[in-house]
């Protein structure tokens, strides 16, 4: 469970967002959605305490993310993978190399166990015979798939995506929705989507989180949100063109 | 205000890589790999400055005290000891400011703006320790080394440069060399390489680490870490000679 309290971040003059209050319960997949610009990514970037709030505080089962020393960051960050928006490869390494690089530095296991679980891993993703390429040579929905893979090798608890979708042609962005669904099922992850594609959300999430004006709008489970009359909201989901 | 807030940054980045040299299990295999960038891949650049800068040196000071009655000698101690203290060190660093700085300053800020640096850190892993870290120390280590490497390739360049044009003859060359050569002159172009391998290599680093704002922002940070390198070098050159010498 994630409890976020009473967040407020700026940089420098410019307030990103305030007062932002929200809980994650286990187990459910939250979208949280909202214009560019408007602090999505900022904001799942304070659940793994990546940035620090001016005010506010973050529990993740029980503690808070802002108050721990080394050890408790790391253990506690370990419990998230995290699909960055340009999946965020590191480029001088090979795929396969991506994908073992948390066995390689969290874990002990031989070469054998590790070459095991990074194929485990990019089935689960459903990827094929693209372990030995560079990371240069993959395609954009490749990328996000082996971000996943890497997100996904250490068993996290959460998975947080931002933007899984965004830069893909809808056919590849459905396979990607159906991935999320399914991780979520299969490994029982509590899942943090970042998106702007309502239609994704309407696949994927049981709950919604609205980031508008500055704050944490509105917030509530989709059937809430599909009979909501909230005008900003509305007014959102018809940009999306999407009728529900 | 900038500048302070900059200094702080930096301060505090110098710090956490201070503390973190402590765990070399974090950057074993990358100091590695930066031993061999900043050391091996620098040899060709290197030899090839050093070499020209002796040459000229000895072409210069032999058109200098062409018509005075002064031993042939005092060339070859005039061009040695140059290299030596001064221009070893000062040049091979300006070149090395812009390999090595804006390799580090790009590498650095596109896995900054590209969220790799995000990436470790959520993994757990401390993003100082696993690239900062090892940068610096390569810089430390492998400055001093390459100054030897420079200061003895600009020797030979001189010595072959005052055979080829016969400005004057080898041994006399070596016997200048050899009359005014002090250790003390090779310690302090090793104090100087220490320094200028530290600024260029943190300054670079740091530069990369807090880039921001996409691909015109790495250029920026680029452009700052190797500008930044040269201006460090040059002053830091200067307080030291007003220290030490
Ligand atoms: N490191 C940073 N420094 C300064 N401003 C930032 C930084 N990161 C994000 N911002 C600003 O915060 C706001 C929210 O950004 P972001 O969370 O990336 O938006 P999005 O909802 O599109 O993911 C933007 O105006 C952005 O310019
Ligand atoms: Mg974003």
């Amino acid at each position: 469970m994630i409890e976020i309290r009473n967040l407020t971040k700026s940089f420098g003059r410019a307030t990103v967002w305030k007062d932002v209050t929200l809980n994650i319960h286990r187990g459910e997949t939250l979208a949280i959605i909202g214009r560019s610009g408007c602090g999505k990514s900022v904001l799942i970037k304070h659940i793994n305490a990546l940035l620090k709030p001016d005010s506010g505080e973050i529990y993740v089962d029980g503690e808070n993310v802002f108050g721990m020393d080394y050890v408790g960051l790391r253990k506690m960050r370990q419990k998230f993978g995290i699909l960055f928006q340009g999946a965020a490869l590191f480029d001088s390494i090979s795929t396969f190399e991506n994908v073992a690089f948390p066995l390689r530095y969290f874990t002990e296991q031989s070469e054998e166990e590790i070459r095991k679980n990074v194929l485990e891993a990019l089935e689960m993703v459903k990827l094929q015979n693209v372990a030995e390429k560079s990371t240069a040579e993959l395609s954009g929905g490749m990328r996000k798939r082996v971000g996943l893979a890497r997100a996904i090798v250490l068993k996290p608890q959460y998975l947080m995506y931002d933007e899984p979708t965004s830069g893909l042609d809808p056919q590849t962005s459905d396979e990607i929705n159906e991935l999320i669904t399914m991780l979520a099922e299969t490994m029982e992850i509590t899942t943090i989507v970042v998106t702007h594609d309502m239609h994704s959300v309407l696949r994927i999430a049981d709950s919604v989180a609205f980031l508008h004006d500055q704050c944490l709008h509105w917030s509530g489970s989709v059937e809430e949100m599909k009979t909501s009359n909230d005008e900003a909201l509305l007014s959102f989901i018809k940009a999306s063109e999407y009728q529900i | 205000m900038q500048v302070f807030k900059e200094l702080g940054q930096y301060g505090t980045l110098m710090y956490q890589a201070l503390r973190s040299s402590l765990e070399p299990g974090t950057y074993r295999s990358n100091l590695f790999q930066e031993l061999v960038k900043i050391g091996y891949d620098s040899i060709p650049i290197i030899m090839l400055t050093g070499a020209f800068t002796g040459a000229v040196m000895t072409i210069q000071t032999a058109y200098q005290l062409e018509s005075s009655f002064i031993s042939e000698s005092i060339i070859g101690a005039i061009v040695s000891q140059s290299l030596l203290i001064e221009l070893s060190a000062v040049i091979s660093s300006l070149v090395l400011a812009g390999k090595v700085g804006a390799r580090i300053a790009t590498e650095l800020g596109t896995m900054r703006v590209s969220e790799q640096i995000d990436a470790l850190e959520s993994m757990g892993l401390n993003s100082v320790t696993f690239l900062v870290v090892p940068r610096i120390l390569s810089g430390l280590l492998m400055f001093p080394v390459l100054y030897v490497l420079a200061a003895s390739t600009g020797i030979v360049g001189g010595i072959l440069t005052a055979y080829l044009t016969g400005a004057l003859p080898i041994f006399e060359f070596m016997k200048g060399a050899r009359l005014y050569f002090f250790p003390w002159d090779v310690l302090f172009g090793f104090v100087k390489m220490f320094v200028f391998g530290f600024l260029i290599t943190s300054v670079a680093s740091y530069k990369g680490y807090y880039a921001t704002g996409g691909a015109e922002g790495v250029g920026k940070s680029t452009t700052q870490a190797t500008v930044l390198g040269c201006l460090y070098v040059v002053t830091a050159d200067f307080v030291l000679a007003a220290l030490l010498l």
